[in-house]
């Protein structure tokens, strides 16, 4: 009896550096435990995909790493969040500054007032760039990056609302690129678009996963099987199961994941 | 998001699965009742109702197509589906079995057989078992059956070379009996491949159940008739 398992030979996101590890992250909303004990190790330059039925805390960790939540009220969180073994709620953080290495776009794209490239250099011009050629640079690179560039080259100087729903949020993605961040934080990016948008979406996170950490919660779990080079199952706040993203949609150990993804709850 | 149609519909193909492997198991049984009966007309059936057995093949093989590009399902339920695929496969070549014997039977014609049909018969009641306990363990998803009924495959073996040297011997007296006993050996080739297709179906559950593909060993059948000299 021979048996063969090559879903298990092939080169796991396993094998990446550490860019962000949680340690044992715990997050009450009053008397409300949102996160209960949730370590993580997400790898650099992959795509890590946090998924889970509805209030299972997935979108809480994803604001925990970008310090969203530090202006809710009612909130206690303990725990350690680590970004190259930087605690991030270390006393003394300047949270300014981690934003800035850590991007965010957000289920419905919000663009702001005004044209296609003040969207692009607004951040930029908040962190003291001034020098044109250089925001033009900018404004080039990081609409290349979110696959937007070709169809707006023509019309930078237009408002942004007037784009298409799937072209605001490759706009969303330039945007948080133009700072030149780190990691990508991206919740549910392609709920409000359609197939072809979404799939433009996607194969820019392809292209930018060479450059970025990029974790996502995604709007289905196809979604997550199709980008996840590493993934995280969470349920009622507990993370069920991590580990390799074709290994844990396709082959979860989990009986909880394994319901999930065939859709038998959720 | 739950998925109930979806789950009807999965469970609606695995009945029809079932249902194929019936049909061919009849057609095998049928095929090898008449070769013994030397029922042509019988035989003449098992040609004729083939073609329900494609038909009902690719009819199912779109059927689970659609579903996956309609519902892209993941984990054990895509396995299944994807098991499906070769399992309705090897149900068809199985139904091609039972039409090569019928042919043969034709071919026969009003010939009397050269010696009583003992062990061909013996062969086509434990490939056909294990045709049908392997149907019962896909249905089930029951693994621990699906690693047992290969072991069975060593009897389908053995009877297998026990025809091949009867036949030999017959032919080392009379050579007159060459022609028909290179049939029989064909037939007794059918029920042996029938046999080791079952152990593929077997080989899918436990894919389905561990995601693992698992090979179990191929036997130790003679050579057929056409790799002998």
């Amino acid at each position: 009896m021979v048996t063969h398992d090559p879903a298990s030979e092939a080169l796991s996101a396993l094998q990446h550096p550490v860019k962000i590890r949680t340690e044992n992250v715990n997050l009450f909303y009053g008397d409300v435990h949102a996160l209960k004990d949730v370590t993580i190790d997400v790898p650099l330059h992959a795509v890590t995909v946090f998924f889970g039925p509805a209030g299972g805390g997935k979108t809480t960790m994803l604001r925990l790493i970008n310090r969203l939540n530090d202006l809710v009220d009612n909130i206690r969180m303990s725990g350690h969040i680590w970004v190259d073994g930087d605690d991030i709620y270390a006393p003394g953080t300047q949270v300014a500054a981690l934003r800035r290495r850590i991007g965010m776009v957000f289920a419905l794209p919000l663009p702001l007032p005004g044209t296609i490239r003040s969207n692009v250099v607004y951040g930029p011009k908040l962190a003291g760039i001034r020098q044109a050629s250089r925001l033009d640079e900018l404004v080039e690179s990081s609409l290349r990056q979110a696959a937007l560039w070709d169809e707006v080259k023509d019309r930078l100087d237009t408002p942004a609302n007037q784009l298409s729903g799937g072209q605001q949020q490759r706009l969303c993605i330039a945007r948080s690129l133009a700072l030149e961040p780190e990691i990508l934080l991206l919740d549910e990016p392609t709920s409000g678009l359609d197939p072809v948008s979404t799939a433009k979406v996607e194969a820019s996170l392809l292209e930018l996963k060479k450059r970025y950490t990029i974790i996502i919660v995604p709007h289905n779990v196809q979604q997550g099987a199709r980008i996840a080079d590493y993934a995280g199952f969470f349920l009622m706040g507990e993370l069920i199961e991590k580990g390799d993203g074709r290994e844990v949609f396709n082959r979860p150990q989990n009986s909880h994941t394994e319901d999930y993804v065939t859709g038998r709850f959720g | 998001m739950l998925r109930v149609a979806f789950h009807a519909e999965l469970n609606r193909l695995q009945a029809d699965v079932a249902q194929l492997g019936m049909m061919v198991k009849t057609a095998i049984r049928k095929a090898v009742v008449a070769l013994q009966d030397r029922n042509l007309d019988a035989a003449r059936e098992v040609l004729a109702d083939d073609q329900l057995i494609n038909d009902k093949r690719f009819r199912l093989e779109h059927d689970i197509l659609v579903l996956i590009a309609t519902q892209q399902p993941l984990a054990s339920d895509l396995r299944n589906l994807a098991a499906m695929l070769e399992i309705i496969t090897e149900l068809e070549r199985m139904g091609d079995y039972g039409k090569g014997i019928s042919k043969i039977n034709l071919m026969l014609g009003q010939q009397y057989l050269i010696k009583p049909l003992v062990d061909i018969p013996k062969m086509a009641d434990i490939a056909l078992d294990m045709l049908a306990s392997s149907l019962e363990a896909f249905a089930a998803l029951d693994v621990e059956a699906a690693k047992r009924i290969p072991l069975m495959d060593d009897q389908v073996d053995e009877l297998y070379n026990q025809v091949y040297r009867d036949l030999i011997e017959r032919v080392i007296k009379n050579p007159d009996h060459m022609e028909q006993a290179n049939m029989l050996m064909w037939v007794a080739h059918n029920l042996e491949r029938a046999g080791d297709r079952a152990v593929n179906i077997c080989e899918r559950i436990i894919f389905v159940v561990e995601g693992r593909m698992t090979e179990f060993d191929a036997g130790h059948a003679a050579q057929p008739p056409s790799g002998s000299n």
